[in-house]
């Protein structure tokens, strides 16, 4: 059975984050931990662009979680980038350890105006779920209904399934 | 899990963007390789083709557009999208020119990236997958949940694969339950557009001050708090299916709309002037019947007809009861999964139950009903006290010899409130008595509502 790690980087909601533990818990049926970090994360920020590079922040932590045996989720409200992209919802390593979700941009409140936490919540498991299964190898699903379908607007946050398909669950589960 | 395996070569002399560009890709599920000037690229291949090359315009020695001059030289079939740091509109002019797919800027917005790439590569495929498709297929593939190996099933299995491959616009039309938005999803993933998404929207559940926003999107700062910009449900469909659900209940204003973008498949978003196109198919789905909406002048004729084109109509579940057992189990292994328990079968007394019950609310009433028996279960099979309607509604207490006036009138009741969804005042307008009355009677009876 695989550790999962979620290590909260310039994120302050704490009752937010307990949420997602249990809810992880029910899903991934992992045993799952908080791992608080020394980590400065404003040697990432990019003045010009506003923003902080996803990459950078995973090369770093990686760095500082030798002692955390199985996979490392860092959760935070920093707006994500990589360079050639306008933004990320986060970046996994493939078949790997780290993992970013950043919630900045999962906020429905930028969008409708109209503040949803309910919305918010389940868009961050929906992201959560996608880049722990990048983590345990999986690629991109065609399966809309899949949780791993790729998704690089919040439309598609949003109309994809919050759960693994079954031939993704499958995979996941013989690697847990 | 993905099956895409086209080749993409990524041509960029910073190292940082090839790198970012090679994971992204990678999770994608592609084959992906990169070359750090247009010399490297153009060696790796003549070594082996790749279906898509995206290329920095800008590059030290050989610039993108030299070498997409030289890749063109050698395959015109291979796709390459140019990528500039600054957009320069005489060069991007001189790249489509020269045989460029299209040219994004940096950083270029992940939506757009990938649709555009998965476009590309999308046209590419179908050249040859068209031809396949051209037959019907032998086996459609299924929805994890559309089950059921009834003749009425195996009839709509035909239908599906009559029209999935075409283009055509599907009216589905059958009692509330009984698995619509199921049939689109099943029309939609044996389509050429599977690639694509399938938008649902639920018309019956859009209110009109929104409307315009849901399904056409906004600019970024459209409206107070309007941050970032979003697209609406017709953008989110291009190359894939719009799923119109309950579309009788539209209103005049929205007709007009639905018709016009239905038609010129080009809207605009709300701020904007940017005409958008998209390429949807059209699924709609309906229990109500439309002609007679036309009839009494609810819903427009000239809709109607353009909507009208290849129906199907789904059997309720009573009608096909043959297929109870295995969806029973079905939802039975979802749920004891899901919930974590070890009910593995159901009893025979509750089996022949659920063979007999009428099933108003259809497979969804029988799901719910499923789902609850999970949650209060306590052995290894399902048994009839575990049921949700047993004492309700149970059939020996009301199957076809109870021919009291009480029964008939639960019976009655109960299937006029199922075909209104269980709109409270829709179903006592149509019983003609009045709200009250009828929250006494559903008391009386004790009717659950099986969407709640």
């Amino acid at each position: 059975m695989t550790d999962i790690f979620l290590a909260p980087v310039k994120f302050s909601n704490s009752s937010f984050l307990k949420r997602i533990l249990v809810e992880l818990n029910r899903k991934f049926r992992s045993s799952l931990n908080v791992l608080n970090l020394e980590y400065d994360i404003e040697k990432t920020f990019s003045k010009e662009r506003g923003q902080y590079f996803s990459t950078q922040i995973i090369a770093d932590t990686s760095q500082l979680t030798g002692d955390a045996a199985g996979k490392v989720l860092l959760i935070t409200e920093a707006d994500l980038y990589v360079p050639v992209l306008t933004f990320v919802f986060g970046e996994a390593q493939l078949n790997g350890k780290h993992s970013i979700v950043s919630v900045c941009r999962l906020h429905e409140e930028f969008y409708s105006g109209i503040s949803d936490d309910e919305l918010l919540f389940k868009r961050t498991i929906k992201e959560v779920l996608h880049e722990l299964g990048h983590n345990f190898g999986l690629l991109h699903c065609i399966d809309w209904d899949c949780v791993m379908h790729s998704s690089q607007g919040i439309e598609e946050v949003d109309i994809k399934g919050e759960f693994y398909c079954r031939n993704c669950a499958s995979h996941i589960e013989a690697l847990k | 899990m993905s099956n895409k395996k086209e080749r993409i070569l990524i041509v960029d002399d910073e190292k940082i963007v090839r790198e970012s560009l090679f994971h992204w890709f990678e999770e994608e599920g592609f084959y992906v390789d990169t070359a750090e000037d247009a010399e490297i690229a153009l060696r790796k291949f003549d070594k082996g083709k790749y279906d898509l090359l995206l290329v920095d315009m800008k590059m030290p020695g050989m610039s993108g557009l030299e070498l997409l001059t030289k890749i063109k030289e050698i395959d015109k079939d291979t796709i390459v999208i140019l990528i500039t740091a600054f957009a320069s509109v005489p060069s991007a002019i001189k790249a489509l020119k020269d045989g460029a797919y299209d040219y994004v800027t940096k950083p270029v917005d992940p939506d757009e990236l990938e649709h555009l790439v998965k476009k590309a590569l999308e046209q590419k495929s179908l050249k040859v997958e068209n031809e396949q498709l051209k037959g019907n297929l032998e086996e459609i593939i299924k929805p994890d949940n559309l089950i059921g190996e009834s003749p009425q099933m195996k009839k709509i299995y035909e239908l599906i694969n009559t029209v999935a491959t075409t283009d055509t616009t599907v009216m589905l039309r059958g009692e509330s339950g009984t698995g619509k938005e199921l049939v689109a999803k099943a029309i939609h993933i044996n389509s050429k557009r599977k690639y694509f998404p399938i938008i649902p929207v639920n018309c019956g559940a859009l209110a009109e001050s929104i409307l315009e926003s849901e399904l056409f999107g906004h600019e970024k700062g459209a409206f107070t708090g309007a941050q970032f910009r979003r697209k609406g449900k017709f953008e989110m469909a291009d190359g894939g299916t719009i799923f119109l659900d309950e579309i009788g209940s539209i209103t005049q204003k929205m007709q007009v709309e639905l018709l016009r973008v239905i038609e010129s498949k080009q809207f605009s978003r709300v701020g904007g002037n940017e005409v958008i196109r998209s390429d949807f198919r059209v699924i709609i789905a309906t229990n109500e019947p439309l002609e007679d909406l036309v009839k009494q002048g609810k819903f427009r004729e000239d809709l109607y007809y353009r909507l009208n084109v290849f129906t199907i109509i789904i059997p309720p579940l009573r009608e096909r009861t043959g297929d109870i057992p295995v969806l029973a189990f079905y939802f039975l292994n979802k749920f004891a999964t899901s919930m974590n328990k070890q009910i593995k079968g159901i009893s025979e007394e509750a089996m022949d139950f659920l063979y007999k019950y009428d099933w108003p609310g259809n497979v969804r009433e029988l799901e719910n009903a499923i789902e609850r028996a999970v949650v209060v279960g306590k052995g290894d099979k399902i048994l009839v006290d575990d049921l949700p309607f047993h004492v309700s509604s149970s059939p020996s207490a009301n199957g076809d010899g109870d021919k009291s006036m009480s029964s008939i009138e639960k019976k009655h009741i109960s299937r006029v409130l199922n075909e209104n969804n269980w709109n409270i005042s829709k179903s006592a307008v149509e019983l003609e008595i009045d709200r009250v009355t009828l929250y006494n009677k559903i008391s009386k009876y004790g009717l659950r509502n099986p969407y709640k």
